[in-house]
C-alpha cells in the first residue's frame, strides 16, 4: 500500500503542470474557444511531441506503453487547463483499436494516433438510448462488400473533427439485446454521412452524426461480430477513469481559486474567509473533492481487475465524482457571487464542464441505480 | 502508487483471522454481534487473551511492550477484529494515557503505570470535558490548588465514558487560573479510589450506562501524579488529541454495519418481497457502501502520510467528519430495516442474563437505540463543526 508517484509519473507530471501554466493559460483557452475549429491543431502537435497522445499505445505502434495513473495524472492536468482539444476521444478510441483491432487497422491508425496527424471519436450513443450501453437500433446489414450501415448518433464528441469513428451497429438481434452488437471503423469522409456540428456548453465540440447506406468493408470489423458490447464496456469503464481524474484536477483548481477569493475579497471590511460559514462550505468542498481523489485512484487501480470488479468500481466512482463534482462545482460559484455566474472568470467555466461530465457516460443516479443492482445481485446471491 | 497490501501484510490479516476465529470467546462475539451491552469482565476477559498474546498494544513501541505495528497492521487488525465480532480496545488506556505518559511521564510513572495498563490490571478514564467545557476544552475549571505535596481538586468532569469501572483518571486541571486559559493547565493522574471522588451515572438514549459525571471534593492528590511540568498539560492534551486520530473514521466497523445492514434487508419481509428487493431502500445501501469505498482510500492516504509524519495531520479531520456522518448513516438504515419492530423499546433486553420475552425478532432488539446513541460519535472527540474549524484554519488557511 502506497500513495506515491514513480519518478516518471512525478517528472510526467511537472511537465504537464509546465504546460498548463505556461501555454494553455485562461486567455489562450478563450481564444482557442473563438477560433472556428474550436480547438488549436499546433497544441495538438505539442501534445504529440510531449508524447501525450502516444502514452498509453503500445510500444510496438510508437507508444510507451503507460498505465491508467499516467492517464490520471494527464487528465487531472488537462481538466485544470480546461483543455479543448479532443485527448480523450482519440486515446480512447486508439486504445479500442489497441485492444481489439486488427493488425491493419492497428498499423494504419495507431503511428499516426500517437504523430498527431488522426483523431477518433466513438459514435455510440443514440436519440433514444440514455445511458443504457446495450441500446442500440443503428444496424448494418451484410452486403455484397461487407455491410451498409443506417443509423443516427447523438453527441458525438469532436464529430466534424474526427478522421475517423468507432460506429456501434446491430448487427443482429433488437435494439436492446447485449448480444449482436458490432463496431465498425468507419472513415469520415465517406459517403452518406451526414453531420450537425455545434459546441456543448463545456465548449467542446461535438456533433450528430447521421448514416445513410454508408458502405463498409468487411475490414472495417473491430474485434468479433456481435461481441461488441464487452468493448464498449471496457471503453466506458476506461473513460470513467479518466473523467474522475480530470474532474479531480478541476475540483483542486476550484479548491484553490476560491479560497484565494475568500481571503482577497472584503465585504463589511473584512476578508470573506472570516465568515464561519463560508469557512465550514469550504471545508465540506475540501472533503468532497478528497473522497473524489480517492475514488479516482481507486479507479484507476481497478482498470485491471476483473470485469465484474472493474464495473462495480467504475460505477462508484461515477456515482460519487458526480456528486461531488455538483456540489463543489455549485458552491465554487456560489461563494464567488455575482462574478461567478459570468464567462469573465475561470469559475464558471470550471463549473460548466464538471456539470457536463457528471452527464458524460452516465450521471451519478445511473450509476448509482447501477452500483445498487449489482449490490442487491451479490446480496442475494449470498442467501 | 500500489492499492494493495503488502504480501506480509495479507499474511498478517491471515494471522488475526485464525487467531481471532480460535481465541475469541464466542459468548463475547455473541454479544457484539447481537448489540448486547458488554460487562466490565467481558472487556478485561478479551483484554487479557489479547495480552497474552502480545497484541494488545497495537500503537505501543516495542520497549514498553507493544507490537510496534505499522498503521497498515493497526488498519487490518482492527477491520478483522470488527468482522470477527470482538470488542474493540477501549482507547482511553492504550490510545490515550499510555502514549502521554511514554513521551511526558517520568520514569517512576512509567514503571508503575504502563506494565499495569499493558496487562489490564488498571482501568482509565478520561477527565476532560466539563459542564461548561465542551467544544472550548481549554475553558476547564476543575481546580487543583498546590499544598506541599500534594494537590487539592475540586470541580467536575462530565461525558467520563466508563468512569464506572475505573481505577484511575487522567485529569486536564486548572493550576493557573490568572494567565491565558491554555497556560494554566496541569495534567494530573487522580485514583478513582481516593476520598472525596464520586460518580453519578449519565443515561444515554439507548438506555445505557456508558458514561458518568465525576466530582471532585477536596480530593488529594500526590504532586508526583502531575505528568510533565505544572502549567504545560495543554501541550500534553493536545498530543493525546493527535494520538487519538489514527482510527478516527472507523472504516472497519463502518465495513461490518454495512454487512449487517444488507444482511437485515436481505432477511426484512416486505409483504411478498424483501426490503433490500425494494430499490428506493437498496440506493441508500448502494450510496453507504460507494462512500465507504471512497473513504476508506481516504483513510490509508491519511494513515501514509502519517507514517511519513510521524502523526496524523490535519486531513484527519476529514476522517473523522465523514466517519462520523457513515456510522450515523449505517445506524440509522440499520433502524429502517427493523420497520415497526423499531419502535418497542426494550433496553433491559440487551443485557445477557435478560430471560424476559420480547417484541420481534431478535436481531431488530438494538437497532434503535443504537441509532439514538450513534449521534454521540459527530459530537464527541471535536464536534463536526469544531472539525471543519480545524480543517479551514489548517489546511484551507481561512
Amino acid at each position: 500500500m502506497n500513495f506515491d508517484f514513480s519518478e516518471e509519473q512525478t517528472q510526467l507530471d511537472d511537465m504537464l503542470q509546465r504546460f498548463i501554466r505556461n501555454d494553455y493559460s485562461f486567455e489562450v483557452r478563450q481564444r482557442i474557444l473563438e477560433s472556428a475549429d474550436g480547438f488549436s491543431r499546433s497544441i495538438w502537435q505539442q501534445f504529440a511531441e510531449l508524447g501525450l497522445l502516444a502514452l498509453t499505445l503500445p510500444e510496438e505502434y510508437d507508444g510507451f506503453g503507460g498505465s491508467a495513473l499516467d492517464t490520471l495524472l494527464v487528465m487531472q492536468s488537462l481538466g485544470r487547463g480546461l483543455v479543448l482539444e479532443p485527448y480523450l476521444p482519440t486515446v480512447l478510441g486508439a486504445g479500442l483499436i489497441a485492444q481489439a483491432g486488427s493488425d491493419a487497422q492497428r498499423s494504419s491508425l495507431l503511428p499516426k494516433v500517437a504523430a498527431g496527424e488522426c483523431l477518433l471519436t466513438l459514435a455510440h450513443s443514440e436519440p433514444h438510448s440514455r445511458y443504457q450501453l446495450q441500446h442500440v437500433s443503428s444496424h448494418a446489414e451484410e452486403s455484397a462488400a461487407g455491410y451498409k450501415l443506417n443509423g443516427n448518433k447523438s453527441v458525438v464528441l469532436a464529430g466534424q473533427h474526427a478522421d475517423y469513428f468507432i460506429v456501434s451497429a446491430r448487427t443482429t438481434g433488437q435494439p436492446s439485446d447485449a448480444d449482436g452488437i458490432s463496431l465498425f471503423l468507419v472513415d469520415s469522409k465517406q459517403a452518406g454521412i451526414t453531420q450537425i456540428p455545434y459546441r456543448n456548453h463545456d465548449g467542446q465540440s461535438a456533433a450528430d452524426i447521421g448514416f445513410s447506406n454508408v458502405e463498409l468493408s468487411k475490414d472495417a470489423l473491430i474485434g468479433d461480430l456481435n461481441k461488441g458490447l464487452s468493448l464498449l464496456e471496457l471503453y466506458r469503464d476506461t473513460a470513467i477513469a479518466a473523467l474522475c481524474a480530470e474532474a479531480v484536477g478541476i475540483m483542486d483548481a476550484l479548491i484553490n481559486e476560491t479560497g484565494e477569493y475568500l481571503k482577497t475579497r472584503k465585504q463589511f471590511g473584512v476578508p470573506l474567509g472570516i465568515f464561519q460559514a463560508l469557512q465550514h462550505r469550504m471545508a465540506d468542498m475540501l472533503l468532497h473533492t478528497e473522497q473524489a481523489r480517492s475514488m479516482a485512484y481507486l479507479a484507476a487501480g481497478k482498470l485491471d481487475a476483473d470485469s465484474a470488479t472493474r464495473a462495480r468500481t467504475m460505477a462508484a466512482a461515477k456515482t460519487l465524482t458526480g456528486q461531488s463534482a455538483r456540489f463543489v462545482g455549485q458552491q465554487s460559484v456560489q461563494l464567488h457571487g455575482g462574478i461567478g455566474v459570468t464567462e469573465e472568470l475561470i469559475i464558471g467555466h470550471y463549473f460548466k464542464r464538471l456539470t457536463l461530465i457528471n452527464t458524460t457516460l452516465g450521471d451519478a443516479d445511473f450509476h448509482l441505480g447501477r452500483f445498487s443492482d449489482m449490490m442487491v445481485q451479490e446480496e442475494l446471491c449470498k442467501s | 502508487m500500489d492499492l494493495n497490501f503488502s504480501p506480509e501484510e495479507e499474511r498478517f490479516r491471515l494471522d488475526v483471522r485464525a487467531f481471532l476465529e480460535k481465541e475469541l470467546p464466542a459468548d463475547i462475539r455473541d454479544k457484539v454481534q447481537s448489540g448486547k451491552h458488554l460487562s466490565k469482565e467481558d472487556y478485561l476477559r478479551w483484554h487479557k487473551i489479547l495480552y497474552k498474546k502480545g497484541w494488545v498494544a497495537g500503537n505501543w513501541p516495542k520497549e514498553y511492550g507493544g507490537t510496534d505495528w505499522s498503521p497498515a497492521f493497526q488498519y487490518i487488525f482492527d477491520e478483522e477484529r470488527a468482522a470477527a465480532g470482538a470488542p474493540i480496545i477501549l482507547p482511553f488506556s492504550m490510545k490515550m494515557v499510555a502514549p502521554v505518559l511514554m513521551a511526558f511521564g517520568d520514569k517512576t510513572q512509567q514503571d508503575y503505570f504502563l506494565p499495569r495498563i499493558l496487562s489490564g490490571e488498571d482501568w482509565w478514564c478520561q477527565g476532560y470535558s466539563e459542564p461548561g467545557s465542551g467544544s472550548d476544552l481549554a475553558s476547564v475549571s476543575t481546580r487543583a490548588v498546590r499544598d506541599g505535596e500534594n494537590y487539592t481538586v475540586n470541580g467536575q468532569k462530565t461525558w467520563t465514558t466508563l468512569a464506572q469501572h475505573a481505577d484511575w483518571i487522567f485529569a486536564l486541571v486548572r493550576t493557573d487560573p490568572d494567565v491565558k486559559p491554555q497556560k494554566g493547565i496541569s495534567f494530573l493522574l487522580i485514583d478513582m479510589k481516593s476520598p472525596g471522588v464520586t460518580v453519578r451515572p449519565i443515561i444515554m438514549l439507548d438506555g445505557g450506562h456508558e458514561v458518568n459525571e465525576v466530582f471532585f471534593d477536596n480530593v488529594k492528590v500526590p504532586v508526583a501524579n502531575r505528568v510533565g511540568e505544572e502549567n504545560a498539560g495543554w501541550t500534553y492534551a493536545k498530543y493525546l488529541l493527535g494520538h487519538e486520530r489514527t482510527n478516527i473514521a472507523e472504516v472497519g466497523g463502518c465495513k461490518q454495519a454495512l454487512r449487517q445492514v444488507k444482511e437485515l434487508a436481505a432477511n426484512a419481509r416486505d409483504g411478498d418481497s424483501n426490503l433490500l428487493a425494494n430499490p428506493r431502500f437498496a440506493d441508500k445501501i448502494a450510496q453507504a457502501e460507494i462512500d465507504l469505498m471512497a473513504l476508506e482510500i481516504t483513510n490509508l492516504r491519511v494513515m501514509a502520510m502519517a507514517e511519513k509524519n510521524a502523526a496524523p495531520g490535519p486531513e484527519a479531520s476529514l476522517l473523522k467528519i465523514k466517519g462520523s456522518e457513515l456510522q450515523q448513516t449505517l445506524s440509522e438504515l440499520m433502524m429502517e430495516t427493523a420497520g415497526c419492530y423499531g419502535l418497542p423499546y426494550q433496553p433491559d433486553a440487551l443485557h445477557a442474563d435478560f430471560t424476559g420475552s420480547v417484541a420481534g425478532p431478535d436481531n431488530y432488539l438494538p437497532v434503535s437505540g443504537h441509532y439514538f446513541n450513534t449521534r454521540k460519535v459527530s459530537i464527541y472527540g471535536g464536534s463536526n463543526e469544531i472539525q471543519k474549524n480545524i480543517v479551514s484554519r489548517m489546511i484551507l488557511g481561512l
